[in-house]
């Protein structure tokens, strides 16, 4: 249960709200909500998916960032061109921890950079030239690879850039997919755009190519399936992609990290669509679902709860083989999972968490809290829609704080007075909260650690929350000259 | 030395801004000026006249060339035509790519860099495209450049809807720096009363009409030789046009905030003239075919 009551959540609620301007109030106030697990619908309780509000401390990104970064990113086969000046593409690089196999440089190129590096002249004169040859010089230095994407930067909606015919053009001359995004930053309200854009341009870019660049004779089988919207941050893909192999399934793509164009090109072949992310990915997996008559479901592998309650979702999809499969992979882990939570959860017992991410964290990994005892009493999305809240209001406790873009103002208050034992977000927060004194994991690149999902995730997971949490640093916060003297006279007396 | 003066020429594309640009400018030089032209208009042609070329070198064009911007010299685009006016072009792109806008602003940016204004130069006259299209294109009367707009127009209805349009922008511009707005240039089309109209419109803008230039084909003559009337024929009598309008500019001392009128405005003074006919709020939205229904019955 939540430390706060209701009634002293919603005076939180307000009491932050108090400094703003009357109408940054009202605008704020929808987005910031007290959880209520009988509500249907969250569109009753808070609103999401909005621009953010001029003058705040948003946290959010760009649609360049949704599709470059998250979607496109990861496909590891392919060359990422971020088209316009350097910077997107150069602070941007390798940040993701998007884990993959293969020779960079040589048949594949997740952490490398490519740029069209727009100056004066291409502003005023038009990329398009430069972009052809970049499309050419690519198929001379790296032959190996299997096609290219052209990320927009800002710049190139605004001049007005004909991306669409430089790429078909390309295409045509190489023989391998040259795909358009048209994810200039300025578009949409977050990253979400971005991701939308993306998927969109797979299906009408790559899907409409009838996998013509499927070299090997690929044979259907009745228990193929595919991984959607795990980006194989610090390996997640792996360790999620081995228990669903172990019950019996065929995983033919992951959808992006560490996938390449032929497992994009395969998906729509497959018999099940498996969704982890659902916010970035929800879209190719409807449109498969309409166009290839593809069910998906969402699963959750975080922690052993969620993990178990997946695997047995997603075998009812299947016959009895997989069905006990499920069953096989799960009680072949239960040792293992009891051993972890021996050893951590009386050290975590009890704790609370804030978390504050994108995509399907600010749910997703409730339940692996929950197994180690802890707690999270407050969760938000930096780019939310109200199907995820929809989502989210049945995992969260009562009267516990669901907070949409939330500002660093706000999350600054809500942490001084909820006072959580630790706090899941991104870089950009971090070090606000460790210099308050509070423990704090990143949850976007799992700090530099992971993988976090399935069941050797878990183990990661747990041991990373306890050496956290329970670092003796955080007891040693108070310099010696400003220790109360009462404890110092103690001290010298014992 | 006086205090340089920036000058800006704008109006509706077509209407003679380039031709009434230089043929003036040719007489400010004849008066002894010492002038400068900038053309801000990727078609690169408002300094031929001067230079007796056909179009020159921009600095876009070079920059794109060279590599970038940074890489020019001001006297690579620097050129000097008649009686030692310098002439220098922004560029830009082809029609349908890029950004011109972005084109004019790095190439005035580069002339300050450069220290262009820095020159022993009475005038500058910057000569932009048809219509303030993006912010590139108000570039010149942002701060510290053109203090002094002119508008070139005709007793044309689109023509003055333009310079109605412009001083709407000069407005916006004034409010935060210091360009006013200097007069109105009629370049004449023969329309009936055009000078009486374009009197009226100044009047109503709060400016006045600085000089009616007739229509005269000699200036087509000198066109055709790239070369300004004064140079071309000085006894002209058009020639004298552009010396009278030279000099009205060097004694110019009205330069105001405008006050751009309303749409209705605009067509009552054209009704006022005959340019327009009273609108018939009957026939609006009808196809002939309704109309021969309407005129049967």
């Amino acid at each position: 249960m939540s430390a706060l009551t209701r009634e002293e959540t919603e005076a939180l609620i307000k009491e932050v709200l108090e400094v703003y301007p009357e109408k940054a109030q009202k605008d704020r106030a929808k987005h910031l909500a007290v959880n209520d697990q009988s509500v249907e619908q969250s569109k009753k309780c808070i609103t999401s998916n909005r621009k953010s509000l001029p003058g705040v401390m948003t946290i959010r990104g760009c649609a360049y960032a949704g599709s470059k970064g998250v979607v496109w990113g990861p496909i590891k086969d392919m060359i990422h061109i971020s088209h316009g000046p350097v910077g997107c593409g150069q602070y941007s690089r390798a940040g993701r921890r998007n884990y993959y196999v293969g020779v960079t440089g040589v048949n594949t190129f997740g952490t490398m950079n490519f740029t069209s590096d727009f100056q004066e002249k291409d502003i005023v004169f038009g990329g398009d030239k430069k972009l052809a040859k970049i499309i050419n010089e690519i198929e001379g230095l790296f032959p190996l690879h299997k096609g290219i994407s052209v990320q927009s930067e800002c710049p190139i909606g605004l001049i007005g850039d004909d991306i669409e015919a430089v790429s078909k053009k390309g295409a045509a001359e190489l023989d391998k997919p040259v795909v358009p995004v048209r994810c200039e930053g300025f578009r949409g309200v977050s990253q979400s755009l971005g991701h939308h854009i993306a998927n969109d341009s797979i299906r009408d870019w790559v899907f409409s190519r009838d996998g013509k660049d499927v070299k090997s004779e690929f044979v259907p089988g009745p228990y193929d399936v595919s991984i959607i919207g795990d980006y194989n941050i610090g390996g997640d893909a792996w360790s999620s992609r081995i228990l669903l192999e172990e019950m019996g399934l065929r995983v033919v793509a992951q959808w992006s990290g560490d996938g390449t164009l032929a497992e994009i090109e395969l998906t729509p072949k497959v018999k099940l669509n498996l969704i982890h992310c659902y916010r970035s990915m929800n879209y190719i997996a409807r449109h498969m679902e309409e166009k290839y008559s593809i069910p998906w479901i969402e699963y959750n592998f975080f922690g052993p709860t969620k993990i178990a309650e997946s695997l047995r979702a997603i075998a009812a999809h299947f016959d009895d083989k997989i069905k006990a499969g499920a069953e096989a992979v799960i009680a072949k882990y239960q040792p293992m999972v009891d051993a972890v939570i021996a050893k951590y959860r009386t050290r975590l017992e009890g704790k609370r968490v804030m978390l504050y991410v994108g995509g399907l964290r600010p749910r997703h990994v409730i339940g692996s809290y929950e197994d180690l005892g802890m707690e999270v009493v407050g969760t938000g999305y930096e780019f939310g829609h109200n199907d995820d809240y929809d989502r989210t209001i049945k995992e969260m406790g009562n009267a516990t704080l669901l907070y949409d873009d939330v500002t660093g103002f706000e999350f600054e208050e809500f942490v001084k007075k909820v006072k959580p034992d630790l706090i899941g977000s991104g870089i950009k927060e971090k070090y606000i909260f460790q210099k308050m004194g509070v423990p704090f994991r990143q949850m976007h690149s799992w700090d530099y650690s992971g993988p976090y999902h399935g069941y050797d995730g878990f183990a990661i997971f747990a041991r990373d929350m306890d050496m956290t949490i329970n670092n003796p640093c955080w007891k040693i916060l108070t310099p010696p000259w400003q220790k109360k003297p009462e404890a110092e006279a103690i001290a010298k007396a014992a | 030395m006086a205090r340089l003066r920036q000058c800006a020429i704008y109006g509706k594309g077509g209407i003679g801004k380039s031709t009434t640009t230089q043929n003036l400018v040719a007489g400010l030089a004849e008066a002894g000026k010492k002038v400068m032209i900038v053309g801000c208009d990727p078609k690169a042609d408002s300094t031929r006249l001067i230079l007796h070329a056909k179009a020159q070198n921009s600095i876009m064009q070079m920059a794109a060339d060279a590599g970038s911007v940074e890489d020019l010299e001001l006297e690579d685009v620097l050129k000097v035509g008649y009686r030692d006016i310098k002439c220098v072009e922004s560029g830009g792109p082809e029609p349908g790519v890029g950004c011109a806008g972005r084109g004019v602003i790095t190439a005035i940016n580069f002339l300050e860099e450069e220290g262009a204004y820095e020159e022993d130069l009475d005038f500058v006259f910057y000569d932009v495209l048809g219509d303030v299209v993006c912010g590139g294109f108000a570039m010149p009367i942002r701060e510290n450049k053109a203090q002094e707009i002119y508008i070139v127009c005709s007793g044309e209805m689109m023509a003055m809807y333009a310079a109605n349009n412009i001083a709407k922008g000069i407005v916006k511009y004034a409010n935060s720096g210091g360009v006013r707005l200097a007069g109105l240039i009629c370049n004449s089309r023969n329309t009936a009363r055009e000078d009486e109209l374009i009197m009226e419109l100044a009047r109503q803008l709060g400016t006045t009409m600085i000089h009616f230039v007739p229509r005269d084909n000699v200036v087509q003559r000198a066109e055709i030789r790239r070369m300004t009337v004064i140079e071309y024929e000085p006894t002209a009598k058009q020639a004298q046009e552009y010396r009278d309008l030279a000099n009205k500019i060097i004694e110019n001392k009205n330069f105001v905030i405008p006050t751009p009128i309303t749409m209705d405005e605009l067509e009552q003074l054209l009704m006022d003239f005959g340019v327009m006919e009273e609108e018939d709020e009957s026939i609006v939205g009808k196809t002939a075919a309704e109309e021969s229904v309407v005129a049967a019955a």
